[in-house]
């Protein structure tokens, strides 16, 4: 199947994916090394990984972000925040590649009716995959715009059926010493853990994500299953998920035991509040020269704002 | 010691335009990276930290000339020190100008209000203000003018550069600070090889003040 896309965009506009892997993505790499001599001996498979086509996936014409161009997939498979596998950019395309991907169950527990381990092949025929053009919008001031292949959350959280008690949803990520450099190195406090409100997470935009690009994800970007949350910075969607667990209480992130007067539980994306380090106001969308306007939202306020109406969003960041 | 290999004045003149066209060879990466587009998925920042980096690269080596001279007994390399300083503000300058430019569209009101508001920005804009005054008094005429001591006192200032350059690189990063705190050991290592260095000499001049006292004068001509 071809990378599907939204009809609104013309397709000479996107270089081909051939023509991008031939090109960029070993001259980007050798680049990287700074030593372009090198580069046809350099192992490219990680960034050059690529999971099963994913065969059937409809794009969902609500989900089509007109007008927006898709980032290439090389700079999405290249240009990672992946910490378990260290904290550069190029980190997770160099070391991710050997993340044993299956046998993987995802832990569904918690205050649910019906508590369940999935295998990650079953999660994946919960509900039907569809394929939804997002921007994503990093904490750090750069943004992509991204084609993910997933389900709503809320679908699989109305098969667990969560309890009275279920005010919030923690997940986590794999922390695995032996195949994540990054844990090793502790940067951060392991396993990396993220967490919403319910009634977030049961948001229509939540898309439990299990491919981008028409393709099953990459190691670097996830895989096998990993979290999108297009309106709340980079971060809040934790990759490489192996529980999902609901809980009463709001759940503390790892950013936010990592630095507490930085990161807040909601993280929603606002040009009005800075990070105490950089500005939220602009942000650099990969492959662009110029700066944008960074959206309240990161552009889904119509969508996502009720969720936050009457809170204080200086406050709850 | 006096029978010391010295270069002569066309060698150093020799090494002074080899040590720039070493620190301006990943400058030519930078720029033939952007003309083929091999920066990586975000070239701006690729570039950013590149400048930045050899920024600090420099300054090590700059501040390694004192040290050197002293340990290897290599007196020369003084005559190297001021290119290699300027080789260190023309990185500032280059790194100075992407955030002015790439990240700032010379937006100067913006500028100003950034500086204020972000303390990484404010450490990296005060370093690099420091650094103005002492290329500007890098000519003989301008020691001159000076004069030996103050020019001397001026350009102290290095130290202060050294110091807000690491902050401004530790006060960056989200959480890793380890590339930055190689920095920060580098620094701290060549100021330690300074302080005892100081040491040394007030020591010896201590010892030579007590044999040129009159006392000991008269103890040796006895």
């Amino acid at each position: 199947m071809l990378i599907r896309r939204a009809s609104d965009i013309v397709p000479s506009e996107v270089t081909p994916e051939s023509l991008f892997r031939a090109r960029r993505t070993w001259l980007g790499r050798a680049a990287l090394l700074g030593v372009a001599a090198a580069a046809p001996a350099l192992p490219l498979a990680s960034v050059m990984a690529q999971g099963a086509r994913l065969a059937g996936v409809k794009p969902n014409p609500h989900y089509a972000l007109a007008g927006e161009k898709t980032n290439p997939v090389t700079e999405f498979r290249s240009y990672c925040n992946f910490y378990e596998f260290g904290s550069s950019k190029s980190d997770p395309a160099q070391y991710a590649g050997t993340l044993k991907l299956r046998p993987w169950t995802v832990a569904v527990e918690g205050a649910v009716l019906k508590p369940r381990t999935f295998d990650v092949d079953e999660l994946m025929r919960l509900a039907a995959l569809e394929e939804r053009v997002y921007r994503l919008r990093c904490v750090e001031g750069w943004s992509m715009v991204i084609p993910w292949v997933g389900f709503p959350l809320s679908a699989l959280i109305q098969q667990v059926q969560p309890t009275g008690q279920a005010k919030y949803v923690e997940f986590t990520t794999l922390a695995d010493r032996a195949q994540m450099p990054g844990v090793r190195s502790g940067i951060l406090d392991w396993p990396y853990t993220e967490g919403l409100r319910l009634d977030e997470a049961m948001h229509p935009l939540a898309l439990l994500t299990f491919g981008a690009y028409g393709e099953m994800l990459a190691p670097q970007n996830g895989a096998p299953v990993r979290m999108v949350l297009p309106w709340k910075y980079g971060f809040k969607s934790a990759k490489s998920i192996v529980r999902i667990r609901f809980v009463e209480h709001e759940p503390r992130s790892a950013w936010m035991k990592a630095n507490p007067t930085e990161y807040g539980f909601y993280a929603n994306v606002n040009p009005n509040v800075d990070h105490p380090r950089w500005s939220q106001a602009s942000e650099r969308r990969l492959g662009e020269f110029g700066k944008r306007k960074t959206l309240l939202f990161n552009g889904y306020g119509e969508q996502v704002a009720s969720l936050y109406a009457g809170m204080d969003l200086q406050k709850f960041y | 010691m006096s029978e010391r290999w010295q270069p002569s004045p066309r060698a150093v003149q020799r090494m002074r335009w080899a040590l720039i066209a070493l620190a301006s060879l990943p400058l030519g990466r930078l720029v033939a990276g952007a003309v083929l587009g091999t920066l990586g998925a975000n070239p701006i920042e690729a570039v950013t930290h590149s400048t930045g980096t050899w920024t600090l690269v420099m300054l090590a080596v700059t501040l390694a000339v004192t040290p050197l001279r002293r340990l290897g007994g290599w007196p020369w390399l003084l005559r190297l020190r001021r290119t290699l300083g300027l080789l260190t503000f023309a990185w500032a300058c280059l790194h100075a100008l992407t955030y002015f430019w790439f990240d700032r569209f010379f937006d100067w009101a913006d500028i100003v209000r950034d500086i204020g508001k972000r303390p990484f920005i404010t450490a990296g804009f005060a370093a690099f203000v420091l650094l103005v005054p002492l290329a500007a008094t890098s000519t003989n005429a301008a020691i001159r003018w000076l004069g030996g001591r103050r020019w001397q006192r001026l350009h102290y200032a290095v130290y202060a550069v050294a110091v807000l350059g690491v902050a401004h690189f530790v006060w960056l990063v989200k959480k890793d600070l380890r590339e930055p705190l190689i920095y920060a050991a580098v620094f701290a290592l060549l100021f330690a090889l300074r302080i005892a260095g100081w040491l040394q000499e007030a020591r010896r001049r201590a010892r030579d003040a007590k044999s040129a006292s009159p006392l000991a004068m008269r103890r040796k001509a006895f």
